[in-house]
This record gives structure tokens, C-alpha cells and sequence, in this order.
């Protein structure tokens, strides 16, 4: 490539002639996911409360956070000294989904790396791999976890529709709604609004294609993912901390601190 | 609007230089560039500075208002706080000449080498195409590039890792996206992209997005789509499989 001959002054780490406060976005970037990964963290360790039935009135709600259980007992290669929860089994998935996520990458290479920490503002290395070298040329692997994804978004609509039956005293289901279902309802259509707004899902149903103008189907589907993409930073957070709160709101009710509503 | 407001201009060559502050006269309605060349007129009939249309279309006015990468002639006054003097410098991914002027010319060579338009064969007798608007609606959000080259400088990769041999930077990597979603087009640049262009620099930190004054969504509409192309194409397995299969 064509060189340049002149050698360009570079700043030390924080240098810049900006004048805004430039590390606001970087700084409530990292707490916004360091609360969540401090919260999931932990919550992934409890393996208690994530099921709400008697004390939620009969209800069958489940935290997104343990969704599927499948596995409730430790198996019998879990290394002993590992502490077990079922959410252990499960929280990879989603959570390699967001760890590779387009938006997601740019956001924690500037708030937890540095890489640059604001836009013009020096950076604290001068070495610089990029996602061209190893490791971070892994996140092309995003498209893996996409599929993956998908699957959740279904598993949790199912949750949200066995939140809408209740468990009555005859010993058979009834509908109903309590606040429970309305929150295990939202949840998945949130996390749908960002699963299906991914940059690799986009490029997938019609992205790659240059003429797309030749398959409906094809424009149609690439039309509406486009159209959650424009947004796809605001539902990645939406949806982050929607779970979060899903999980907050079965686990108060499942140790009786909040009582679900039942409205219907 | 006070009356006057205080302009702190890089003032040297070839890479030297320091701060000079000027207080300059304002009114209602002005731009940086206006200032700029009031300071000219006024108290530095030697300063080099760089513009022709005064209108945000011609690409030339690039500087760095505040730190930020900016076109003059499109930053009004009344967005900046005058309080404090108002920091004017050149770009500093390329190499300085004088005053605000910086030699973009590296640019141009890597634009050149850049594989050209392919089309595929003309679809009427008379040499002419069809195309669908519905699918030229991705290169034409390209197209509105004035070449300011304000992405090229806010980018880390260039601006702090100076990668201008490994990189083609934002400006290039939308004017390949531009061509390879042509539906016209029939070349191939993904294997440039991946090895010589550097298309696995970028990580997608959005600085590019955010100072470009054409309001082009680079990275979300052009180098991420790229780099799903090149996923596809050496990164992807299990649809390298099913593109046999099928
Ligand atoms: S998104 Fe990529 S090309 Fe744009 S400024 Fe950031 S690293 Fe550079
Ligand atoms: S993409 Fe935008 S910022 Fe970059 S050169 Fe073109 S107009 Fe300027
Ligand atoms: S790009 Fe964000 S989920 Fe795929
Ligand atoms: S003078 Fe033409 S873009 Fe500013």
C-alpha cells in the first residue's frame, strides 16, 4: 500500500483536544455491563428461586436465566470442585451470542479496552492487532451463535405461553395472566427485537445478496431485519437488562418478598 | 452571540508548530470557516487554509474543531461554546503541509488500487443495463462520500496504529462496499479485503459513523455487511458446505 513519509505525531493515552466529556459514554458503558455480568453472575450460582409456582398462585414461571431446564442435578463430568446450577449449562449460549454481537464488540473494546476509549482521544498501546490476528479473529464466529440464539428466542416464547397457565386447586390448568406472564411475555419479544435486528442474521436472509429486488420474500425479510438494525444498540440493552429483571421478578416472587398480581 | 470570540489556530509546517490565539469579530449565522477566514483577512494574511465551496459538498475544509473531526464550513458558531477559546487544528492522520492544511494525497494511491467497476454484460442490444432502484438503494447511500477523509482521520487504526500500509480505512472500505453491492458488478474483493485491505482492523467502534458529515452509517452499513461477505467466504464452514451441497 502506498506509504507515507512523513512521521505522524501520536498522543500519549487520554491526550486530545476535546472539550466534551468525552469518557462519559465509555463510563456508563462498563458499569451498565458490569452490573449485568456482576447480576447474572451470581444469579447463575444461586440454582434456587428460579421457579415460581405455589407462591405464585399456581402459576409456572420460570426465570429466561434457567430456561430450558433440562438439567437440574450437576452430570457426572461436572468437575467437583465447580460450584453447579442449571443456568451454567445454559448461559454460554446467549451470552457468547452478546460477547461477539457487532454492537456489543464496539462498545467494550472502547469502555473495557481502551481500543480507542473515546473517538480522537490517544490510546494507552501502540501495538494493535485488531479482529485481523488472533484471537479476536474468533468473532467471526458470531453467525454460530446467531443460530443458537434463535432457538432461545423460541424456548422463551413457550415460557411466556406456559406463564399464562395456572395451576388451580382442582389440580387442573387454567388461563390466566399475572404480572408474571405480561414480564415472561415481553421478554422474548424484547430479545427478539435484538436477535433478529443482528447484523448476521440481516446479511443472512438478504444481505448478501446484490439483487435482491428478484425474491420478495428475500427484500421483505431483509427490509425488516434492517429495520430492527437501525435500532439494534438500544434493543441490546433493552433486552439486557429486561432479563435481568425477569429473572429479579421470579426469583422476589419465588421467595415470597414481591407477590405476583394476578390480573386475569 | 457576544461579539467577539477567540480562536486558538495551529500555525507552522511540516509537522511543527504551535497554538496561536486570535479574537476575531462575530455575527448571527457564522460558520468556523468564516472566522477562519476573517482571521486571514484580518491578522494572518500568511495562514494556509484550505476550502472551495463553503457549502459541505467539496470535501476540503476537514480540520479538527475542539478535537473533533469537523468540516469548517459546516460547524456554526452557535454550536461551539465561545466562552473558551475554540481549538482549530489540521488533520492528523496525514501528513502536515501548513497551518490547517494536511497532504491527503495518500488517499488518491490507495483508491488506485482498489479492483475497478466489472459490469456484467449489457442487458439490451443498445449496451445499456436494467436495474431495480430497490437495489441500488445500498451503493447510492455510498456515493453521497464527499471525500472529506474526516473518517479516515478520526479512525484509531489509522490515527493511533498509523496502519497506512495493512488498512484502506473507512473511506475506502464504503467505496468497496459500494462497488461489490453494485448489481451490476461481477468482481470479487473479498480476498483483498481480508488480506491487503485490512478489513479485519477495524473493530467497528463507530468513530468513522459519527464524524461523517454525509451522515453515510459506515460501519453498520457498509464495513459490517463487508465483513459478513468475507465471513462467508473463509470463515464460515458449515456454509461453505452447504454452498456445495446445494
Ligand atoms: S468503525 Fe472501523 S473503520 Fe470506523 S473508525 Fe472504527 S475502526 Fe475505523
Ligand atoms: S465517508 Fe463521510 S467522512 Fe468519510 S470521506 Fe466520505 S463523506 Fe467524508
Ligand atoms: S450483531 Fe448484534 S446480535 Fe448479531
Ligand atoms: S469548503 Fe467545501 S466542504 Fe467545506
Amino acid at each position: 500500500m502506498s506509504s507515507i513519509d512523513v512521521p505522524l505525531k501520536k498522543g500519549g493515552f487520554g491526550t486530545t483536544s476535546r472539550t466534551d466529556n468525552w469518557w462519559a459514554e465509555p463510563l456508563l458503558v462498563f458499569l451498565g455491563y458490569m452490573s449485568f455480568i456482576v447480576y447474572a453472575t451470581w444469579a447463575a450460582l444461586q440454582g434456587n428461586n428460579y421457579l415460581c409456582t405455589a407462591q405464585c398462585g399456581g402459576a409456572d414461571y420460570l426465570s429466561p436465566m434457567y430456561s430450558p431446564l433440562l438439567i437440574e442435578q450437576a452430570p457426572a463430568w461436572w468437575p467437583a470442585f465447580l460450584p453447579f446450577s442449571a443456568a451454567m449449562l445454559i448461559l454460554p449460549f446467549p451470552g457468547l451470542f452478546r460477547f461477539t454481537c457487532y454492537y456489543y464488540r464496539g462498545a467494550y473494546y472502547k469502555a473495557f479496552w481502551a481500543d480507542p476509549i473515546s473517538c480522537s482521544v490517544g490510546e494507552p498501546r501502540s501495538s494493535y492487532r485488531g479482529e485481523k490476528k488472533f484471537p479476536l479473529i474468533l468473532q467471526n464466529v458470531h453467525r454460530y451463535f446467531l443460530y443458537f440464539a434463535i432457538l432461545f428466542v423460541f424456548i422463551l416464547l413457550y415460557d411466556g405461553y406456559k406463564a399464562l397457565w395456572f395451576t388451580g386447586p382442582d389440580g387442573a390448568k387454567h388461563f390466566g395472566i399475572g404480572v408474571g406472564s405480561l414480564v415472561l411475555i415481553l421478554n422474548p419479544i424484547l430479545l427478539g427485537g435484538y436477535t433478529f435486528g443482528c447484523h448476521s442474521f440481516r446479511h443472512l436472509v438478504g444481505g448478501m445478496k446484490d439483487i435482491l429486488s428478484a425474491s420478495p420474500v428475500r427484500k421483505t425479510a431483509y427490509d425488516c431485519a434492517g429495520c430492527l438494525n437501525r435500532s439494534h444498540m438500544k434493543w441490546a440493552w433493552v433486552s439486557m437488562f429486561f432479563v435481568g429483571f425477569a429473572d429479579v421478578y421470579v426469583r422476589l416472587c419465588a421467595m415470597g418478598i414481591w407477590h405476583d398480581w394476578r390480573i386475569l | 452571540m457576544a461579539d467577539k470570540a477567540t480562536f486558538r489556530i495551529w500555525r507552522g509546517g511540516n509537522g511543527t508548530g504551535h497554538f496561536v490565539d486570535y479574537a476575531t469579530a462575530i455575527s448571527p449565522g457564522m460558520v468556523v470557516l468564516d472566522a477562519v477566514h476573517g482571521i486571514q483577512a484580518a491578522d494572518a494574511n500568511d495562514m494556509a487554509v484550505r476550502w472551495n465551496c463553503k457549502a459541505g459538498k467539496c470535501g476540503s475544509c476537514s480540520a479538527e474543531i475542539n478535537g473533533k473531526p469537523r468540516l469548517m464550513c459546516m460547524t456554526r458558531l452557535n454550536t461551539l461554546d465561545l466562552s473558551v477559546p475554540v481549538t482549530v487544528e489540521p488533520m492528523k492522520t496525514f501528513p502536515h503541509v501548513r497551518d490547517l492544511v494536511t497532504d491527503v494525497s495518500w488517499n488518491y494511491r490507495v483508491k488506485t488500487k482498489i479492483q475497478k467497476f466489472k459490469p456484467r454484460k449489457p442487458d439490451a442490444p443498445d449496451g445499456t443495463w436494467r436495474v431495480q432502484q430497490a437495489d441500488v438503494d445500498r451503493p447510492q447511500e455510498f456515493r453521497k462520500c464527499i471525500e472529506c477523509f474526516l473518517c479516515q482521520d478520526v479512525c484509531h487504526v489509522l490515527r493511533d496504529h498509523n496502519l497506512h500500509e495493512e488498512f484502506i480505512g473507512p473511506r475506502f472500505l464504503i467505496y468497496t462496499a459500494q462497488l461489490e453491492m453494485n448489481p451490476l458488478d461481477t468482481g470479487d474483493r473479498l480476498k483483498d479485503l481480508k488480506d491487503r485491505d485490512g478489513i479485519g482492523y477495524c473493530n467497528i467502534t463507530k468513530c468513522c459513523t459519527k464524524v461523517c458529515p454525509e451522515e453515510i452509517k459506515i460501519t453498520d452499513n457498509a464495513i459490517i455487511p463487508l465483513k459478513e461477505r468475507v465471513v462467508d467466504e473463509f470463515f464460515d464452514p458449515l456454509g461453505g458446505l452447504f454452498k456445495i451441497i446445494r
